[in-house]
C-alpha cells in the first residue's frame, strides 16, 4: 500500500507532491489524466503567474513547468485516468495498461476547475459551432487552431480579460464583453485594461437573449435597459462562472457542499471519508492558483499529520452551517486540535450591505457591519477557545 | 459498380437519411436491389432523428389499427432481433405511466386497455403504493399508474448509423451534401436533380425526407399532406441522475403529444422532455431559456432529487408532425415512388417496421427482391455505460474527452472508413466527444486537432 495519491496533477497536486517528498515521502503517486502535468496553467500564456506561492511572475506555461520540475521524487502517472473512488483510499483507475486498483493510506483529491458551458447556463438559441468556453478558446488559440475571429466574450470575470489577451496575442478580435451586472466581476484594472488597452467595449447591465447562426454563430441579441440588439459576431465565449470538477467526490459518495459545489471537508482538508483529502479549485469556484497551491502545501502538511501522529478524529467535528445571504463557507467541519485560530473562507451569494454574525451554538463571537460583493473572498477567523464545547457554528450575513 | 454517377440508374433513391431513411436503405441493400441513400446534410441523422427521446416503443397507446401501431409493433420486434448482431444497445428499463392526479387516474384503465387491444398484453394498472415502490424517488401526489414491461431505453444514434453502415458495407451508394431540387419521369426512369447540377437516375424514389417531406413529395404529386415541424425541448442531467429512476416515467398522454418524459439515457444520464411546440421552421430547432426553466421546474416536481444534480446540457429537435395523425405511407405505381411522411415521434421504434412496409410495396408494385445470401454484418461501436468501452481496456489509446471517456482511436474511427463523421455534430454522435458534463472545456482543443483536417470549416481560414 503507498502513503499518499495525489488526483490531479496542476497547481495544487503539484505543490502538495512537492511538501510529501520534501518531508521523506518516497512512493508519492500523482495520477494526472492529460498527457502532460501542469494544469490549466498551461494554456494561459500570459504573465501574472506564481506570484503568491513561488514569488515570480511568470507566464503560465512556464509556471507550470517549474511546479512539476519542483515535485521532482513524485512518480506522476500521466494519461491515467480515476474511473471511481471506493471508500477507505482505494482508486479504480483507466490507464494504457488496462483497468487496475490503487491503494493508499491518503488520497488527494485535487482535480480543480471548469467553467459552465453554455448548456447548463440553460442560453436560448440555436446550437451551432463556435460556442464554448474560456478554457477551450485558450487551448486552441495556444495551438494555433483559430475557431473565429471576432467572438464576444460573456462575463467579465479575470478568466475573460485573460480570454482578451489570449485573443489579442492569436490575432483575435473579440467585439464585445457583455455583463449583466452593473459593473464588471474583476478588480480593476480589468474593465480599464479591456477599454484602452485592447479597445475592447464592455458592456454592463446587459443580458444575452439569443445565440444566431445555423451552422456557425452569427450573432446574438442582447438586451440593455429593456432595448434589444443584435451584435455580430463569429463566436461566443462564456467565461467564468466556475464549477468544481467534482464529479468522481459526488459519484463515489463522499458529502458534497451544495454551496460550493466541493466537496465537504474539515480543517485538515479532510473529506467525509477521512482517508481523502481535497485540495486547490475542488474545493469551491475558482481561486488564483497560488491560493490553489497553497491548500496543496497545507492539505499535504495534514496528510504528513495523518501518516505520523495522527490527526484528531474526524467525529468530534463541529459542523458549520451557513446563513442569509451567505453562499458556502469551508471548511465545513472544524475539528479542535490546539489552540490555534481557526481559519474559514467563504462568499455571499448576492451583492449584500449588512451585518456578518459568527455564532457559536448561540453565542456571538463575532458581528460586524459589511458590504460584500458575491466574487470576493470572506475571511473568517475563529478562535480556538470560543469553539471549546461547542456544538455548531454559524456563519450569517444580515 | 464503377459506371460514372450520371450514366448509372439505381433501382432505388432514398431521399432523406434519418432512421426511417437508413432503416429503409438496408431493407432494400439487404434485398439486392441497388440503393443510393440521399441527404441534403452534412452527415446522416442531421434532422429530426438527432433529437428525440430514445425510447423503444411497444406501442402500447398507439391507436388500434393504424400504420403507426403495427410499424411499431414490428419494428419493435425487428428491433429486438437485429440489435445483437450490430452491436445495438438495449436498457430493459420497462415504463410507468403515472397520474399525478384523480381524473389521470380515472382514465388508466383505458390506457390498459388499448395497450391489450395493441397486443400489449403484459400492460398492468398499478396502485399509488406500487409505483412509489418502484420508484422511490418520485415527488408527491402519485394517484396510481400502468406499468408497461416491454418498453426500453436505445442509443437513438448508433442504431440509424448501423443501418447505414450495413447498407454501404453491402453495396448501397450514401450521397451526403446532397441536396434534390427537382426531379422528372421519363419512361420509368427518374431522373433527380441536386442542387448542385448533378443528376442521380433511379428507377423508383422512396420520400424519406422527414420535416421536407411535403416538399420533396411535391416533385411526384401535389403533396396530400403538409408538414408542421414540432419543436421537442429537452434538459439533460448529468449522470448521478441515472440512479434517481428506474423505468421511464411517461404522464397521462394527451391526443396531441405523449408529453413530457423522464427517461435513463443510454449514456448513463437522465433525460427530461419534450416539449410539443408547433412552428413554420423545417431546419432550425431553438433552445428557449424559459421553457427549458419550465422542463427543469416540472422534473423537480416529478423527481425532488434532480434539484441536486447538475443539468449536462439542453437540445432541441423537430418531428414531421402534419395534419394526420397517422403514418402517410403509400405507394403511387405510375409515379414509381413510394411516399413515408409524417413520421412524428415513434420513428426510431416505427423504422425497421417503416422499412418492411415499404419493402412489402415496392414487391406488390415495382419489382423483385434477390436478397443477399450472406450480408455484412458489421458492428457498431458500443457508446452506452452497460457494455465494455476502449477506455477501459488494456492498450488504450489516450483518453481525449475526459467526462465521456472517449479515447483518441474511438475518435479517428468515426473520422475514417465508409461511414466517417461528416460534422462535428456527427462526430459527437458517433463517439460522445464534447457530449459530457464539459461540453468541450477540457477536450475541444484535442478533438479538433484530430477532426479539423477532416471535417470543414471547424478553423477559421
Amino acid at each position: 500500500m503507498r502513503s499518499v495519491t495525489i488526483i490531479g496533477a496542476g497547481p495544487a497536486g503539484l505543490s502538495a507532491a512537492r511538501v510529501l517528498v520534501a518531508a521523506g515521502l518516497r512512493d508519492v503517486l500523482l495520477l494526472e489524466r492529460n498527457p502532460e502535468a501542469g494544469g490549466l496553467p498551461r494554456f494561459c500564456d500570459h504573465l501574472g503567474w506564481g506570484v503568491l506561492d513561488l514569488h515570480r511572475f511568470w507566464r503560465g506555461p512556464r509556471y507550470a513547468r517549474e511546479l512539476v520540475t519542483r515535485a521532482a521524487g513524485a512518480e506522476i502517472r500521466t494519461n491515467t485516468t480515476v474511473t471511481a473512488m471506493a471508500a477507505g483510499g482505494s482508486l479504480h483507475v483507466s490507464s494504457p495498461d488496462g483497468p487496475a486498483v490503487i491503494e493508499s493510506r491518503a488520497v488527494l483529491i485535487a482535480t480543480g476547475i471548469r467553467e459552465t458551458p453554455r448548456g447548463p447556463r440553460l442560453v436560448s438559441g440555436t446550437r451551432p459551432w463556435g460556442v464554448m468556453t474560456t478554457g477551450a478558446f485558450q487551448e486552441m488559440a495556444q495551438a494555433r487552431q483559430i475557431p473565429f475571429r471576432s467572438p464576444v466574450i460573456i462575463g467579465t470575470e479575470l478568466v475573460a480579460f485573460s480570454a482578451i489577451m489570449t485573443a489579442r496575442h492569436a490575432g483575435i478580435s473579440p467585439v464585445a464583453m457583455i455583463e449583466v451586472n452593473p459593473r464588471i466581476t474583476a478588480r480593476r484594472p480589468g474593465d480599464l485594461i479591456a477599454r484602452h488597452v485592447f479597445s475592447v467595449p464592455v458592456l454592463t447591465d446587459t443580458r444575452l437573449v439569443t445565440i444566431k447562426g445555423v451552422d456557425r454563430v452569427e450573432g446574438i441579441v442582447v438586451e440593455q435597459q429593456g432595448q434589444r440588439r443584435e451584435i455580430t459576431c463569429d463566436g461566443i465565449i462564456f467565461s467564468g462562472a466556475f464549477v468544481p470538477e467534482a464529479f468522481l467526490a459526488r459519484a463515489s459518495g463522499l458529502a458534497i457542499d451544495p454551496g460550493s459545489g466541493g466537496p465537504v471537508i474539515d480543517n485538515f482538508y479532510r473529506c467525509s471519508d477521512p482517508s481523502y483529502f481535497a485540495a486547490g479549485n475542488i474545493l469551491r469556484p475558482v481561486e488564483h492558483s497560488g491560493m490553489a497551491a497553497r491548500e496543496g502545501v497545507l492539505a499535504a502538511g495534514a496528510i504528513l499529520q495523518a501518516l505520523g501522529a495522527g490527526l484528531p478524529r474526524p467525529d468530534a467535528a463541529i459542523p458549520v452551517s451557513i446563513g442569509g445571504a451567505m453562499r458556502y463557507a469551508y471548511p465545513q467541519r472544524l475539528v479542535l486540535a490546539d489552540d490555534k485560530p481557526l481559519g474559514l473562507f467563504g462568499r455571499a451569494r448576492i451583492a449584500h450591505q449588512g451585518r456578518l454574525r459568527v455564532l457559536c451554538d448561540d453565542a456571538v463571537i463575532a458581528s460586524r457591519p459589511i458590504t460584500i460583493l458575491p466574487e470576493r473572498r470572506l475571511a473568517i477567523t475563529i478562535a480556538a477557545r470560543d469553539l471549546v464545547g461547542r456544538s455548531a457554528v454559524s456563519i450569517l450575513l444580515d | 459498380m464503377s459506371s460514372p454517377e450520371a450514366d448509372r440508374i439505381h433501382d432505388i433513391a432514398i431521399i432523406g437519411a434519418g432512421v426511417v431513411g437508413c432503416a429503409v436503405f438496408r431493407e432494400f441493400v439487404l434485398a439486392g436491389r441497388d440503393c443510393v441513400l440521399i441527404e441534403r446534410d452534412a452527415d446522416i441523422i442531421s434532422g429530426a432523428s438527432k433529437a428525440n427521446s430514445a425510447i423503444l416503443h411497444t406501442g402500447f397507446d398507439a391507436t388500434p389499427g393504424t400504420v403507426e401501431a403495427a410499424c411499431v409493433r414490428d419494428g419493435y420486434r425487428r428491433y429486438r432481433e437485429i440489435r445483437e448482431r450490430l452491436n445495438l444497445p438495449l436498457l430493459e428499463t420497462g415504463a410507468l405511466v403515472v397520474a399525478w392526479n384523480e381524473e389521470q387516474r380515472a382514465s388508466l384503465t383505458g390506457i390498459v386497455a388499448q395497450a391489450h387491444a395493441n397486443g400489449v398484453s403484459d400492460v398492468i394498472e398499478i396502485s399509488a403504493e406500487a409505483v412509489r415502490s418502484r420508484e422511490p424517488g418520485l415527488g408527491t401526489g402519485v394517484y396510481g399508474g400502468v406499468w408497461i414491461p416491454g418498453e426500453a431505453v436505445i442509443d437513438p444514434w448508433s442504431a440509424p448509423l448501423g443501418y447505414a453502415l450495413q447498407g454501404v458495407l453491402n453495396g448501397g451508394s450514401l450521397h451526403r451534401n446532397t441536396e434534390i431540387a427537382s426531379g422528372s419521369l421519363d419512361r420509368d426512369i427518374w431522373a433527380l436533380q441536386t442542387a448542385t447540377g448533378t443528376t442521380i437516375r433511379t428507377h423508383v424514389v422512396i420520400n424519406c425526407a422527414g420535416n421536407y417531406g411535403d416538399l420533396v413529395e411535391a416533385i411526384a404529386r401535389p403533396s396530400p399532406f403538409s408538414i408542421t415541424p414540432r419543436k421537442g425541448q429537452f434538459l439533460v442531467y448529468d449522470k448521478p441522475a441515472y440512479d434517481l429512476i428506474h423505468a421511464i416515467i411517461l404522464p397521462v398522454p394527451t391526443s396531441r403529444t405523449k408529453g413530457i418524459v423522464m427517461t435513463r439515457t443510454a449514456y448513463g444520464n437522465l433525460l427530461v422532455g419534450p416539449t410539443a411546440e408547433d412552428q413554420a421552421e423545417r431546419q432550425i430547432a431553438t433552445v428557449e431559456d424559459t421553457t427549458l426553466e419550465a422542463l427543469a421546474e416540472a422534473g423537480r416536481r416529478m423527481l425532488p432529487r434532480l434539484a441536486d444534480v447538475p443539468i449536462t446540457t439542453a437540445y432541441a429537435g423537430l418531428r414531421p408532425a402534419t395534419e394526420f395523425k397517422d403514418y402517410q405511407i403509400e405507394a403511387l405505381p405510375a409515379r414509381r415512388w413510394i411516399t413515408i411522411g409524417g413520421i412524428r415521434s415513434t420513428g426510431l421504434t416505427g423504422s425497421l417496421g417503416i422499412a418492411k412496409l415499404a419493402l412489402d410495396l415496392y414487391v406488390a408494385h415495382f419489382g423483385k427482391l434477390s436478397p443477399l445470401d450472406e450480408p455484412i454484418w458489421p458492428r457498431v461501436p458500443n457508446l452506452t455505460e452497460e457494455l465494455p468501452r476502449p477506455s477501459a481496456q488494456p492498450g488504450r489509446s489516450e483518453i481525449i474527452c475526459h467526462c465521456e471517456l472517449v479515447t483518441r482511436d474511438e475518435i479517428l474511427s468515426a473520422l475514417d472508413g465508409p461511414l466517417a463523421a461528416g460534422s462535428i455534430g456527427g462526430l459527437r454522435r458517433r463517439t460522445r466527444c464534447m457530449m459530457g458534463r464539459c461540453q468541450g472545456f477540457y477536450c475541444s482543443r484535442r478533438v479538433l486537432e484530430l477532426a479539423a483536417a477532416k471535417i470543414p470549416g471547424l478553423l477559421h481560414a
